[in-house]
């Protein structure tokens, strides 16, 4: 899937603002998790939502928490948005997902090849390192790199229709956008989105 | 091996599963340990509970927030030495104040003949308390269901972390000792 088109350079050239974007607009009832650094920056810009939980720490957890998600919400698609550096901190998290096989979940990496939050140094994806690779190999049936604009338009259909998970690997330019912060009080977005999801008789 | 009573190391894997069924428990997250076997069987046999394996611990703290997130109840099976690679998670779960049940057995204490289980075990309840983690601690297997019940209810209850450990003279040291002390 990854790669189908004009593009023969190895500089990356999507937006991640734009990429995020373009997602989420297409999420219907889909809940969200974002993980921590520029990825809650980029969902926040595409615009606040109560159904999306911010992750401002707990680097490596955002696919797992997509999965108990994925696992109680059995009848809703659960998209989680993170990093390459964050992805990486939870490897093992590919083969502990793909062992469930939940069918609603889908795991996008926004890939720069870099920690953008701590001064762009180079992360292992930089030097050849295939998350998309991994979640195949790991047993993720749905897998792709992404790395221009119509790969992405025909990426994101699957992201809230497949049937089991799918994590893709989306090449971003290495850029800095302004911070957009989203609410950070931890309760706050917990209680927030269980009310989003279950209603107030998630506080009874 | 200790003047262990037979009859309730057998019971008291079935008296915690009956405790975690009356809590609604529906997922259950471990990483094996020969403590909680009879316990993971259980619950990996039940339909209306998943049984998560993990590859690392924190990987089940996660996921238990995403449950919570969800609506469900989830318990987090492991030993000490496991509760060690939690502790970035746990700064989650205390900072979005997600409840969280923790079963965990001891290594590292009573009869142990293993020196690197040691450091972790000596030290995990100070270490789990540091990070706001509520620990309860039982030594009898009389004992256990009813802290569990205890540990479950305030857990999903006040939204704490709460964390049952189980002491290693509970468990016994024979399925270990005995075999090294054969050789």
């Amino acid at each position: 899937m990854a790669g189908e088109g004009t593009s023969t350079t190895t500089v990356n050239t999507l937006d991640r603002r734009e990429v995020v974007a373009r997602i989420l607009e297409q999420r219907g009832n889909a809940l969200l998790v974002a993980g921590l650094g520029s990825p809650c920056w980029d969902a926040a810009a595409a615009g606040d939502d109560p159904r999306n939980f911010y992750v401002w720490g707990a680097m490596g957890g955002a696919a797992m928490i997509g999965l108990g998600l994925a696992l109680a919400q059995p009848s809703r698609r659960v998209l989680v948005i993170t990093g390459d550096g964050e992805m990486l901190m939870g490897l093992g998290s590919l083969a502990t997902i793909a062992v469930q096989r939940p069918a609603n979940l889908s795991v996008v990496v926004i890939d720069n090849e870099h920690y953008g939050e701590t001064g762009m140094q180079a992360t292992h994806t930089h030097s050849g390192v295939d998350l998309a690779g991994m979640a195949a190999a790991a047993g993720f049936p749905y897998t792709a790199i992404v790395d221009e604009e119509d790969a992405l338009d025909s990426l994101i259909p699957g992201l809230y229709l497949n049937n089991a998970p799918t994590l893709a690997a989306v090449k971003v330019a290495a850029r800095s956008h302004p911070t957009v912060l989203p609410p950070r009080d931890g309760t706050y977005l917990k209680n927030r989105f269980q009310e989003a999801v279950l209603g107030t008789t998630a506080f009874e | 091996m200790g003047n262990h009573d037979i009859k309730s190391e057998i019971a008291w894997p079935a008296d915690i599963f009956r405790v975690l069924k009356d809590t609604d428990i529906r997922q259950a997250a471990y990483v094996p340990d020969a403590g909680h076997s009879r316990l993971i069987e259980l619950c990996q046999a039940d339909e209306q509970i998943r049984a998560v394996p993990l590859t690392t611990e924190e990987e089940g703290v996660a996921q238990l927030a995403g449950a919570w997130l969800g609506g469900e109840r989830g318990v987090l099976l492991m030993q000490s030495s496991g509760a060690g690679n939690c502790i970035n998670m746990l700064a989650m779960v205390r900072e979005c104040r997600f409840p969280l049940l923790m079963l965990i057995t001891m290594r590292g204490e009573w009869g142990e003949f293993n020196p690197w289980q040691v450091p972790m075990g000596q030290n995990i309840v100070r270490i789990l308390e540091s990070v706001g983690v509520i620990v309860h601690r039982v030594d009898d297997s009389s004992r256990l269901a009813e802290t569990v019940n205890a540990a479950a209810r305030l857990a999903f209850g006040t939204s704490r972390a709460v964390a049952v450990v189980i002491s290693q003279r509970i468990i016994g040291f024979k399925d270990w000792n005995t075999v090294r002390q054969e050789h």
